[in-house]
């Protein structure tokens, strides 16, 4: 078959990269940790990880003039994967920051679970389950359809935020915590982009990586 | 109480290249090779690891760093590593290394704000701050340091509410006076920290057997327990550390085979479905 698969990891001085990149080297794909807009556009694939503060990743973003590129790669058609933080960045903008303006390529807001009086624990850290949205499960692109998700499969959670898109047909799947059913992934077109880890949710979180990429 | 899935979570003490066991945190005991323990776990189903660097000395922090980046590479459940870590460059190598959080105790203390500008700098997800507590004659809980060595004279209760409000984002919640004696945990402890915080607790020392997790996990909010001694032991009995030992340490008891009689060796498949018949939701 035809040459390997390069995957750029976009780097924007915010998050733990590494992990991801281990994953994907496992898969044997060639990954690049990198902010330099060329790459990041010439890549096959690429990856927003993402943890910290939403507005701290916007101001990064700006700074190393990686917002036009990542609407740009999106735009492209080839896969795009937001991971934790980078499935926030890519909505309209953050309630919780003064409503502080994310990417805007999902239409919809983040929010924080400590405003639920019946959540206990934030952030949420652990191994939960996803449920496939049915509205989602028929419309799916070829992208995503590859993703062979489980209802009730495990995948590894950390996050004291959640999004909220305005198009339910964006949601990929939902997630149960403290009395709450949140998003904990989307999937439009060639994004896919989710609350949880998969390159750190275990066997179950690398399959999810190669089917997307594949 | 809503929480996700209990979390099981092997602790492995590292000194140098090996994998130690300590009773009280002292006497250390040699076990093998720690990479070749966390692959084990991880094919068990474990939900995530801590290393935890025992001497931490700041030499000899290359062989740690070697670890690490063994496991990453193999090991796809999130790594916590502690130990000597005292500075923004320490996490950020630790990280750079593969590891996903780190733990930290000694330097929250002698200096809160690297918790405060760590929180912000690499996220709350990523920062843990260890609480070794020791009961004092009084009933109340004292915080130390260095392996239960050193006090702080801080009262764990209140250090552990400034500790959320500097934005750790998880506390690892040691009983010293339980640790590697197998006896159970000392849940007045871990119930009065979990009422206290908000933020995650995962508790540490003391386990014995399956039965004694199912006991907390039922009756406490806790996240999930760090275990070490029984799966350790368990792993050791499946022969999965032949041929690595190094010469650093006591292999002795290991040769005679003698294992302390209040601890029932478990793996964590066993662990998993003792709670999963009683109905506390594991991966």
């Amino acid at each position: 078959m035809g040459k390997t698969m390069h995957i750029s990891i976009i780097d924007y001085k915010m998050s733990n990269m590494f992990s991801i990149k281990n994953a994907l080297d496992s898969l044997g794909y060639s990954s690049e940790i990198t902010s330099n807009e060329k790459k990041i556009l010439s890549s096959d694939g690429s990856v927003l990880p993402g943890v910290g503060s939403f507005p701290e990743a916007m101001n990064h973003l700006h700074k190393l003039n990686l917002v036009e590129v990542i609407k740009e790669f999106v735009i492209s058609g080839k896969p795009f994967m937001g991971i934790c933080l980078g499935l926030q960045l890519l909505f309209n903008r953050s309630e919780e920051f003064e409503s502080y303006k994310g990417l805007g390529i999902i239409d919809g807001t983040v929010e924080g679970l400590s405003k639920y009086p019946t959540i206990d624990r934030v952030p949420h850290v652990g191994w939960n389950t996803v449920k496939i949205n049915s509205l989602t499960k028929q419309n799916l692109s070829y992208r995503s359809s590859k993703i062979r998700l489980d209802n009730n499969e495990y995948y590894y959670f950390v996050h004291s935020y959640f999004v909220n898109p305005e198009n339910k047909d964006d949601i990929f799947t939902t997630t149960k915590y403290g009395g709450i059913e949140f998003c904990s992934s989307i999937a439009r077109d060639n994004v896919f982009a989710s609350q949880f880890h998969p390159e750190k949710s275990g066997a179950k979180g690398i399959k999810l990586l190669r089917e997307f990429f594949n | 109480m809503y929480r996700s899935a209990f979390r099981i979570i092997p602790r492995l003490d590292i000194k140098g290249p090996n994998l130690v066991k300590g009773i009280n945190l002292e006497g250390l005991r040699v076990l093998g090779k720690p990479e070749d323990f966390a692959r084990y776990y991880y094919e068990q189903g474990a939900d995530e690891l801590i290393y935890q660097d025992v001497v931490a000395s700041l030499y000899g922090r290359n062989s740690l760093h070697e670890i690490i980046s063994k496991t990453a590479k193999e090991i796809f459940i999130p790594l916590t590593v502690g130990g000597g870590i005292r500075s923004l460059a320490d996490i950020s190598n630790v990280l750079r290394a593969g590891a996903d959080k780190v733990s930290i105790n000694t330097a929250a203390h002698k200096n809160q704000s690297l918790i405060s500008t760590a929180s912000k700098m690499f996220g709350k997800s990523t920062i843990v701050v260890a609480i070794e507590a020791i009961k004092q004659s009084n009933g109340a809980y004292m915080a130390f340091t260095d392996n239960g060595r050193n006090q702080t004279s801080k009262d764990v209760i209140l250090w552990a509410k400034k500790v959320q409000e500097l934005g750790a984002g998880e506390i690892l919640l040691t009983s010293v006076d339980q640790d590697g004696i197998g006896k159970g945990m000392d849940s007045k402890l871990i119930q009065e920290v979990c009422n206290a915080v908000t933020i995650p607790i995962v508790a540490h020392g003391g386990i014995g057997n399956p039965k004694q997790v199912l006991e907390i996990a039922k009756e406490i909010p806790v996240s999930g327990v760090a275990i070490s001694s029984i799966l350790h032991y368990q792993a050791i009995s499946m022969n999965i550390n032949l041929d690595s030992f190094k010469d650093e340490g006591n292999v002795d008891f290991l040769k005679s085979n003698h294992i302390k009689s209040q601890i029932q060796v478990s793996s964590i498949n066993e662990i998993k479905n003792l709670l999963k018949k009683n109905k506390i939701q594991v991966r």
